[in-house]
């Protein structure tokens, strides 16, 4: 089943409507897909370089113009790191260990008990933008959660040339 | 492998029942296709007779739930759905399952495997139109409430599958009432455990069985009609089965029962290629374990300790579409009744893909095959003691499932495929249990199904669907309330959306909901409360933030029959904001329990007494600055958001609007989200900045016992965990955290023995360990 660069484009936006949507969910899916998807994103990101895989909604890996490395880069054009690092070491930390930081996000009662669990909120250093949230207990390793296979998923999966990587 | 050539058997063309299940493991292993089938003929060259077969066997177990469920008098399968139907080949593989609870898609096979390891073919023997039960967690249930029904299927002399039927049972005979009891923390304390017994001859239930299970459990009747309910639904199936072979033939059915096995395997791998990115992805999982306060009221004194469930997961996907998922690091088993058998594990995480891998109605043990688990002996999810109780494997079952949900939205967030992403799902949980004698005078015990709709995670497009679903039966619904003041002396006084349950996002997750009880006609009567309470089990996705926990309030004492006979005042609806409770002021002289306990055990409850059941919500997905303003004021108009968290979690300014309503303030919203950027900055560090920090605190062991105890038993389970932490923190070799060090007791850390330690036992081991 293969859609319109319109109804894609509402996706990414949020205002797919309800028809379409359900049959995203239940029929095959469209192969084509990633690629209109990164011509989307690549409009509308405020930068140039190629964006090589989306992260999260302000997240990506993109092939920098100037020297073709690969880094890990935010919306608003922070360079994390190499794309195979754990960009959260290189992000800006904020974390709810007290009632009081938590009863900022929920009621009293409904929050997390900061003796179990802490919130740790990963922010972009330029923008301040959340990137990513985790909730773990106290002294929990910071996680390194997707290293994909670029090479393979390009190359082998879709059929697409790996773009250029020093 | 280990043929007796010399015998008989009753499978089709004379093999035993342990050489056809060898034969079937031997040609998988050996050729990488399920049963050895490289080609499968019946599908590639018969492709119409193929499909025909499947749609009309498929239709065929989905009508039989369907109509079998009319017959139980519980709501738990009448109402919520709580039973599913499969149908195995002879080897004990399931070829179909119907919609319901189908986690069981492998947990009948199990037994079925089991029967066939263990030499039931002589001992008691296996003949057309037996009838065997079963419902032991030690060797694959999900947990003792889950009573399986399975029949042979014959033709012409000779046993060509199995049909399973599965229903949720209302009580088991626990220590305490309920399907899913807290005051056990051995599985003796459980209730009725039976091992796939032969339990009727000739479509025809024993008169000893009869009599021994209705007074094994409290709610004999609802006992009775669930098991009418499952021989009915496998009889259904195996009469459509002979239909379906005096049409088409039993070549082509026996051809069907294998190939559709293989097709679901490649089918897993198809998908995995479709849908995601090959890599490695990892996340974790956590849920709490408060047993030292006084309102956990357990046997051992080893028991009454807080602990940490922890289940780390990484998933690897391959280039050929192959996946392996391993869970080291995982907690040990514990003093409790939340411990899972491996097929659970690993057979539920179906009843997760469904909704999302592979949505697809050819769900078999073909998606098992395909799969690669890795479930270190010992932990939580494989215990290796056959002391360890299962009554409510399901308080860490879906907490651990929600972080893999996670890993795959990743994937489909990269591919964008944005309509799969799935922030992860709720922890399934108030669950409201106890018992007593109810408003009929009989003894009864009750578990209040209300949270199979729970809220959803939001996806990467849009919100969470509120008070909807539960991952383990996609079709389930909150019931009538009607219908559970019936079957419960509990009188509704409120049943509203819970707010600010659902976790904070661009797109917020669905919230869950509250129903507020009072107790009426009931005698010596109990309750008690089951969830998170410390710990929230869904983390939220790429910004988003996770559900909120849990808590409890109850009161005792309420003085409520004269304010009622006065016409004054009394607690109803919601408990719309706990920070700033209503309730309470009307119930002066009451005694009240408003706190984070949300684990207890049996606690006497008389009439006009109340019990808040707080379902939980689903994890959001995004930064809550992106949300669109107006639907931050729609969360608020609509009882989904407690106004104050307009402004300090989403940074939206609300105003007065018409008829009491409110309306963002689109200019100072942007005003104020510039400002809490601003405040985000200001108020974080680098990252590596904190980790010194934190490093320091590992360092002079500045955490919680329960949180020590955590880490300490993963790592002795978990050897590369304990290498990736202290590699990742730096720690010299002089930092050890051992559990012998801690000042709570820790039975069984040293000291188990497994059920295959038992004389004339062969377990069936699925998994990697």
């Amino acid at each position: 089943m293969a859609y319109t660069e319109a109804k894609i484009r509402d996706l990414v936006d949020g205002t797919i409507d309800q028809d379409t949507l359900h049959q995203m969910l239940s029929m095959p899916k469209d192969q084509e897909r990633f690629e209109i998807y990164l011509e989307i994103l690549q409009e509308q990101v405020p930068w140039d370089d190629r964006i090589i895989l989306p992260l999260g909604p302000k997240l990506f890996i993109v092939q920098r113009a100037e020297d073709k490395k690969w880094v890990i880069r935010s919306w608003a054009g922070h360079d994390f790191c190499d794309w195979t690092e754990n960009w959260k070491l290189h992000a800006k930390v904020r974390v709810r260990d007290t009632p009081e930081a938590m009863e900022k996000l929920y009621p009293k009662l409904m929050a997390p008990s900061t003796g179990w669990q802490v919130i740790r909120e990963y922010f972009c250093p330029l923008s301040g933008d959340l990137l990513d949230v985790e909730a773990p207990t106290p002294w929990y390793p910071v996680i390194h959660d997707f290293e994909p296979d670029i090479d393979t998923f390009y190359r082998d999966w879709l059929g697409l040339e790996v773009p250029e990587r020093a | 492998m280990n043929i007796q050539t010399d015998i008989k058997g009753i499978v089709r063309g004379g093999e035993t029942l342990k050489q056809h299940r060898d034969k079937i493991m031997e040609a998988t292993k050996r050729s990488g296709h399920y049963a050895g089938l490289r080609h499968m003929e019946l599908r590639d060259e018969h492709p119409i007779k193929y499909n025909k077969l499947f749609s009309r066997l498929r239709a065929g177990v989905v009508d039989a739930r369907e109509t079998a469920k009319k017959i139980a008098a519980s709501p738990i399968v009448e109402q919520e759905g709580e039973l599913c139907f499969t149908l195995y080949n002879a080897a004990g593989d399931s070829i179909l399952t119907s919609t319901g609870i189908i986690i069981h898609v492998g947990t009948m096979g199990a037994a079925i495997k089991y029967m066939i390891e263990n030499g039931w073919e002589t001992n008691p023997g296996v003949k057309d139109r037996d009838i065997f039960c079963n419902n032991d967690s030690l060797i694959g249930n999900v947990h003792p409430c889950d009573i399986h029904t399975i029949v042979p299927i014959f033709h012409e002399g000779e046993l060509i599958g199995w049909v399973g039927g599965v229903t949720h049972v209302i009580d088991t005979g626990a220590v305490g009432p309920g399907s899913m009891t807290t005051g056990q923390v051995q599985r003796f304390g459980d209730g009725y455990s039976v091992t796939c017994r032969k339990i009727g001859e000739n479509d025809t239930l024993f008169r000893d069985w009869l009599h021994e299970s209705q007074r094994a459990v409290r709610t004999t009747r609802y006992w009775m009609l669930d098991e009418r309910t499952r021989v009915a639904g496998c009889h259904m199936i195996r009469k459509l089965v002979e239909e379906v072979i005096a049409d088409e033939g039993i070549d082509a059915y026996w051809q069907f029962a294998y190939e559709a096995v293989e097709h679901g395997r490649l089918g897993l791998q198809n998908r995995i290629k479709a849908m995601t990115i090959p890599g490695t992805y990892r996340q974790v999982g956590f849920v709490d374990v408060p047993y030292s306060h006084d309102d956990v009221r357990v046997p051992s004194d080893f028991a009454k300790v807080d602990t940490i469930m922890h289940t780390p997961s990484e998933m690897t996907i391959r280039k050929d579409g192959t996946w392996r998922l391993d869970f080291e690091g995982s907690s040990r088993w514990g003093w409790h009744t939340y411990n899972a058998h491996s097929v659970s594990f690993t057979s539920g995480i179906w009843v997760m893909m469904t909704q999302t891998l592979i949505p697809s109605e050819m769900i078999n043990d073909g998606a098992a095959y395909g799969t690669e688990f890795r479930l270190p002996k010992g932990t939580w999810m494989n215990p290796d003691d056959r002391r360890v109780a299962f009554a409510y494997s399901w308080h860490f079952l879906v907490s651990s499932w929600t972080a893999l949900w996670r890993g795959l939205s990743r994937s489909y967030f990269g591919r964008g495929y944005l309509e799969e992403v799935n922030a992860g799902n709720a922890n399934t949980s108030n669950w409201l249990q106890g018992g007593g004698f109810n408003q009929y005078d009989e003894i009864h015990a009750v578990n209040s199904f209300e949270c199979a709709a729970n809220g959803v995670g939001a996806s990467a497009v849009r919100d969470g669907i509120s008070h909807a679903a539960a991952i383990w039966n996609p079709e389930g619904d909150m019931g009538d309330m009607e219908i559970w003041e019936l079957a419960e002396p509990l009188v509704y006084l409120g049943r509203q959306i819970k707010a600010s349950s659902g976790g904070a996002g661009k797109y917020r997750g669905g919230c869950g909901f509250e129903s507020l009880r009072m107790v009426w006609n009931a005698k010596d009567w109990t309750m008690f409360f089951m969830g998170n309470g410390h710990i929230s089990s869904d983390w939220g996705l790429m910004g988003g933030y996770p559900a909120a926990s849990g808590y409890r309030f109850a009161a005792h004492d309420t003085g409520l029959k004269e304010k009622i006979a006065r016409g004054e005042p009394i607690p109803w609806g919601g408990d719309t904001d706990p920070e700033n409770p209503v309730w309470d002021g009307m119930l002066e002289g009451a005694r009240i329990k408003r706190d984070k306990q949300a684990i207890t055990t049996e606690e006497m409850f008389a009439d006009y007494d109340l019990y808040l059941n707080y379902m939980r919500g689903g994890p959001g997905f995004g930064d809550p600055l992106d949300r669109k303003p107006e639907a931050v004021a729609a969360d608020v108009n609509g009882g989904y958001l407690l106004a104050r968290f307009a402004d300090s979690v989403y940074g939206v300014v609300l105003a007065e609007g018409e008829r009491g309503r409110v309306v963002a303030d689109l200019a100072a919203t942007e005003a104020r989200r510039a400002e809490i950027r601003q405040e985000r900055l200001a108020q974080s560090v680098p990252t590596r900045d904190w980790m010194a920090g934190e490093r320091d605190k590992i360092l002079a062991k500045d955490a919680g016992t329960h949180v020590q105890q955590m880490y300490a038993a993963s790592f002795k389970l978990g050897p590369k965990f304990e290498r990736d932490f202290r590699a990742f923190w730096d720690l010299p070799d002089s930092w050890q955290l051992k559990e012998a060090d801690l000042p709570i007791p820790s039975y069984g850390k040293d000291y188990s023995m497994d059920l295959s330690e038992l004389p004339d036992v062969t377990i069936v081991k699925l998994v990697e360990e």
